[in-house]
Formats: C-alpha cells, sequence, structure tokens
C-alpha cells in the first residue's frame, strides 16, 4: 500500500493488536465475579494519573457524571480525553485541572446552549492541549478498530482537509479500488466510564434508546467503569439476552448510582437539567465562578445523594422526568439570554 | 398578506423547501432540525430523517436540544448507533446532509475548528463534531449560515470539512465518494448553488428586500452572479404556525 498522507495529530490510545491481546490475556478476568463497588474505590482503581480516558454517552447523552465528579474530587491529573463529543464532562474535567490534552472531534461547546467559557479558555491559552483532530465518524471507527482487535480501519472520510492534516490518521492508496483512502488508527482507551440503565452485579448491561457509540467504545476500552441505574439480577439478564449490549468480560467495576447521569439527559427516565447546565454555564465564564461550582457540588458534597438533594430533590428530578416524557415545558436559564 | 416573519423563519422555510418527499436527511443541531421538522409536517411527510448519534426515523414531537436527545428517536423506526447512520452515509443511503459553519470559501469548503492558526487560535471552535463525515459521504451537502465577509472568505482559517476542496475533480482525486458534494447555502440574504463546471459559489436567489448588491458586499470572493436572479418565497401562514410548534420555546426561531 503506497503512502499518500500522514496526520501530523499525536497518535493516542494506539496498541500493537498482539501487546493489547497480551493485556487482555493478563489482566481482564474471564470469571462471572461480583464487581459491585463504590464510585470512590472504582476510580481510585481504574484511573491513573496520566491515563487516556473516554466516556460513554454522547454530548450531554447518558453520561456518567458521577465518575467524572469522583474524578475531580480525587484530584487525577494529565488525563488525556477522547473528545468523541465530549461536552459537559469534558468542559468540568479541564476546568477542574484533570484533563489537559485532548483529541477533538467535537468539544468546548454546549451545542444549542453556546460555547464552554471554561474549556474554551483554556485551549485558547495553552493550558488544555488539542493533540489532534478528528472527526465523530472517524473516532467511533477508531473505537470499532480495536473493538475489532485490529491496528487500523479504512474510511472515506476526512480525506482532502487540515481536520486530515492535523489527525492521527494515514491516507493510501486502497489495493483493490486504486483510490487514496483514509487509515484510522484504532484507540484503546486506558478507561472508560459508562452510564447505563441497568446491568447484573458481574456487568453485563442494558441500555435504553440509541447505544451512541457505546457498544464499540465497551470493547475497545482497557478498563471499564459502569455506573448504572439499577443493578439487576442475572436471571433476567439470562432472560433477555438479547438486550445485553456489554457482556461482563469487558467490566471492572459496577456502581448502581440513580441519576448518576445527571445533568446530562437519561432515556427515558430524566431529561437535561437545563437549570444546573445553565448555572454552570453562568458560573464558569469566571476562574471564581469555576471554584465556586466545584466548590458547591463537587467538593462541598458526601455522596451522590447529597449532591442531588442539593440540586434540587425528589421535586427537581419529578420535574426533569416530566420533561422527559414530554408532560412538563422546558425551561432553562440560558434560554432567557437567547431570547433577549 | 402573510404575517410578518422573522430571517430564521424564512431561513427555516427556503431550507425546508428544498427536500424532497421520500428522500434522506441527515440533520444537525438547530435550524436544520427547524427545517427538516418543517418539511415533514409540510410538503414531505415521508422524509427520511437521521441523526448521527443513531436515530434513524424519527416524528419528532418538538426541536431536540442535541442531536443525541431522546425527541430524535421518538416513534422512530429504529434507535440504532453512530456506527450504524455512518455506515449507512459511506454506503451511500443518506440524500442530504445539513451543516452549519464559521467560513465557508467559495468551493463550499468549511470551518468550524479554529480562528488563527490552529496552535495558537485566537478562538478555538468545537471542531469537525460529525460534519466532515456528512460533507464526506452525503450525496449532497445542503450549508446554512450567516452571511458577512469575516464568514465568506476566499481562505479559510481551516478546512474542517470538505467542499468542492480546489475545484472540479478534487473530491474524487482525494479519494472522497464519486458524485457528492455542496449543493446549496442558505443565508439570511440568499440562496446559493455551485456553477457545474468551475464548483464555485453562485448566486440563484435574495430573499425579499435584499439586492444583488447587498450579497456581494456581504461575500468575501468573487461570486458567480446569473442574469436572471428571482426572489425567494416568503414562508406561507402555515409553516410558521407549524414552526411555532416545533419551537414552541423559541429557542432556535426566537420568540
Amino acid at each position: 500500500m503506497r503512502n499518500l498522507d500522514t496526520g501530523r495529530g499525536k497518535l493516542v490510545g494506539w496498541h500493537d493488536p498482539d501487546e493489547h491481546r497480551a493485556w487482555v490475556a493478563q489482566h481482564k478476568s474471564r470469571a462471572l465475579e461480583d464487581k459491585r463497588t463504590s464510585v470512590q474505590d472504582a476510580v481510585d482503581k481504574y484511573v491513573q494519573d496520566g491515563d487516556l480516558l473516554a466516556c460513554g454517552g454522547f454530548g450531554h447523552i447518558r453520561v456518567s457524571m458521577a465518575a467524572v465528579y469522583e474524578i475531580i474530587r480525587q484530584g487525577k491529573r494529565d488525563l488525556t480525553l477522547c473528545g468523541k463529543t465530549a461536552v459537559h464532562d469534558s468542559d468540568v474535567l479541564i476546568a477542574a485541572g484533570c484533563v489537559n490534552r485532548i483529541e477533538v472531534a467535537y468539544a468546548f461547546g454546549h451545542e444549542l446552549r453556546g460555547l464552554s467559557p471554561a474549556s474554551r479558555r483554556a485551549a485558547e491559552s495553552g493550558r488544555c492541549e488539542v493533540v489532534a483532530e478528528i472527526s465523530n465518524a472517524g473516532y467511533q471507527w477508531r473505537f470499532s478498530a480495536a473493538a475489532m482487535g485490529l491496528s487500523f480501519i479504512p474510511t472515506r472520510v476526512m480525506l482532502g482537509t487540515d481536520t486530515l492534516k492535523r489527525s492521527s490518521a494515514k491516507v493510501v492508496e486502497d489495493p483493490f479500488t486504486g483510490k487514496p483512502v483514509t487509515l484510522l488508527p484504532a484507540c484503546y482507551p486506558d478507561v472508560v466510564l459508562m452510564h447505563v440503565h441497568r446491568c447484573d452485579m458481574h456487568g453485563n448491561a442494558q441500555i435504553d434508546g440509541i447505544t451512541i457509540e457505546d457498544f464499540e467504545l465497551a470493547r475497545a476500552a482497557r478498563r471499564l467503569i459502569l455506573t448504572t441505574e439499577q443493578i439487576i439480577d442475572n436471571e433476567s439478564i439470562r432472560k433477555s439476552p438479547q438486550d445485553t449490549i456489554i457482556p461482563y468480560y469487558l467490566v471492572d467495576a459496577v456502581v448502581e448510582v440513580p441519576y448518576g447521569a445527571h445533568p446530562t439527559l437519561m432515556p427515558d427516565l430524566y431529561y437535561f437539567d437545563e437549570q444546573h447546565i445553565g448555572e454552570w454555564l453562568r458560573l464558569s465564564k469566571s476562574e471564581a465562578g469555576v471554584a465556586e461550582y466545584m466548590d458547591r457540588y463537587v467538593f462541598g458534597v458526601g455522596s451522590f445523594k447529597d449532591y442531588l438533594a442539593l440540586i434540587g430533590g425528589a421535586e427537581q428530578l419529578e420535574y426533569l422526568r416530566q420533561v422527559e416524557h414530554l408532560e412538563a415545558p422546558l425551561e432553562a436559564p440560558w434560554l432567557e439570554e437567547k431570547r433577549k | 398578506m402573510t404575517r410578518s416573519y422573522s430571517p430564521t423563519e424564512l431561513l427555516a422555510s427556503v431550507a425546508a423547501g428544498l427536500l424532497e418527499d421520500n428522500s434522506s436527511v441527515f440533520v444537525g443541531t438547530g435550524l436544520p432540525m427547524i427545517a427538516s421538522m418543517l418539511a415533514q409536517r409540510t410538503h414531505a411527510p415521508n422524509l427520511l430523517i437521521i441523526f448521527e448519534a443513531g436515530g434513524i426515523g424519527p416524528q419528532v414531537p418538538v426541536l431536540p436540544i442535541s442531536v443525541g436527545d431522546s425527541r430524535t428517536f421518538h416513534r422512530a423506526v429504529a434507535a440504532s448507533s453512530m456506527h450504524d447512520v455512518m455506515s449507512a452515509s459511506q454506503a451511500g443511503y443518506v440524500d442530504y446532509g445539513f451543516l452549519g459553519a464559521a467560513q465557508i470559501d467559495p468551493y463550499g469548503n468549511l470551518n468550524t475548528t479554529v480562528i488563527g492558526a490552529w496552535d495558537h487560535p485566537t478562538v478555538r471552535f468545537p471542531g469537525s463534531g460529525g460534519a466532515n463525515d456528512v460533507g464526506s459521504l452525503c450525496w449532497k451537502t445542503i450549508i446554512v449560515m450567516r452571511q458577512d465577509r469575516r464568514r465568506f472568505v476566499e481562505e479559510l482559517d481551516f478546512l474542517t470539512t470538505p467542499g468542492y476542496l480546489d475545484g472540479p475533480g478534487a473530491r474524487e482525486a482525494a479519494g472522497l465518494p464519486a458524485g457528492t458534494g455542496p449543493y446549496r447555502v442558505i443565508t439570511q440574504l440568499g440562496l446559493f448553488d455551485f456553477d457545474e463546471t468551475t464548483k464555485r459559489m453562485g448566486l440563484v436567489a435574495t430573499h425579499p428586500g435584499v439586492s444583488v448588491d447587498d450579497v456581494q458586499q456581504a461575500t468575501g470572493f468573487e461570486l458567480v452572479i446569473p442574469d436572471r436572479v428571482v426572489t425567494t418565497d416568503p414562508p406561507t401562514d402555515a409553516a410558521l404556525a407549524a414552526m411555532r410548534d416545533i419551537d414552541p420555546t423559541g429557542m432556535v426561531i426566537g420568540k
């Protein structure tokens, strides 16, 4: 295969497939064990300073915020983040100083809500280094390659663009067609955080609604921490095996955290908490505001239950359920500003 | 006499008019969502709407905030995955892709990454997201954005998403799928297409009350101006009512 172009972006998360196989053989248990633990212990044990971190879900959808807050609380440092459409997670992790490198498909923005003041400040000042660019499908397929135990995967995206020039991909002549084709390097994140609707104590997990890229990401991960709305028994898993998106041998830790994705959306259970996201967007305009937010919602709470009480407790959570089910109107502080 | 309408409502209604019934469209956040939902509620009830996070063929009840929002798979034919919808795009199933941008050049190339140097940006934007994928893989790309001389530029600060690159044949030479590329651009001033021979952007229509000179003044490169420039149709009362229903909080269309 003739090499036509090589992206100048930094290659993160890649391993020789044989090296990865050896790592899996040594570190990933095939035993049907009880993996239930606390979020403190899971993060302490499986997230190391300097790791490449990825979060399941997408943007503000089904992100394991319980584990994200715990990473901040434990003061993890020098993390590189997969910006695979990473929005609220990347914003708070960068603002807190945990993440100082990111490979970007989409980051620094909150979709319709506007741009992210805190992480943009970090990117524009160089405090957070963008190590490479990529597209959403590109990142997804980097995980696909890893999930398949390969070194790379071919695709027809990014060709002819600066996105490719700043990526870690290569362009070669396709040996079948003779046309240029992009080769995306596999990405095996050191640790992945993922929030699911339900799983058993071994980690067999079900996700309702769109799976986004979690099927592949769970399989690409070296260490996988699952937080779950609910732990169900193994018999329930076996009654509907077609619903299992993640089988247990991929999973390292299982933590039951109802509402663990707040303030992001959990399909069928609760909508985005726009009051909370709006408060973050307002406070994160200044470093003092970032500190105020972290003190109140991350360092100032003893448990996720305390956090939920702080964001409005049962009443707010019931409202979010109603909005998700189209039974209550959406209210958002940023919406008021947009209307002005 | 139609009711008064906002520039955003006009943009959305012109964009909706480009989408045919029984075609498929890959939809991004904001105005593209309004346009696609409007088309589905008016002339294109069987418009196949596809969202990058995996929503396929939904009947979207109310404007989603995100392309992964539960509304993007409400009464859908499938709640699938990014791998599935991106693969469908790569295999040729997606007719239209809808994008916004911070900058566009005469060949319809788009920048959503940085203003200034990439490693020392003056402004850092979110990056490609799914834009590069949509602009690479869908048959026809429609771009919706604000127009002024800082946004319609001869040369981009960063080429995030491919248009016709540097001219005729360049997409195919780069390895992008044959027969794909930018189709229309819609701004607050008018509607644009791309010359079949040169692949450069040209004016098709101005919005009511906008002159050809206004358009040229707001463009930082030479536009192809045909002898005959038409005027776009204002949104109908039915379209305006539908848009109020789609975006009751005025998130995108305003209050």
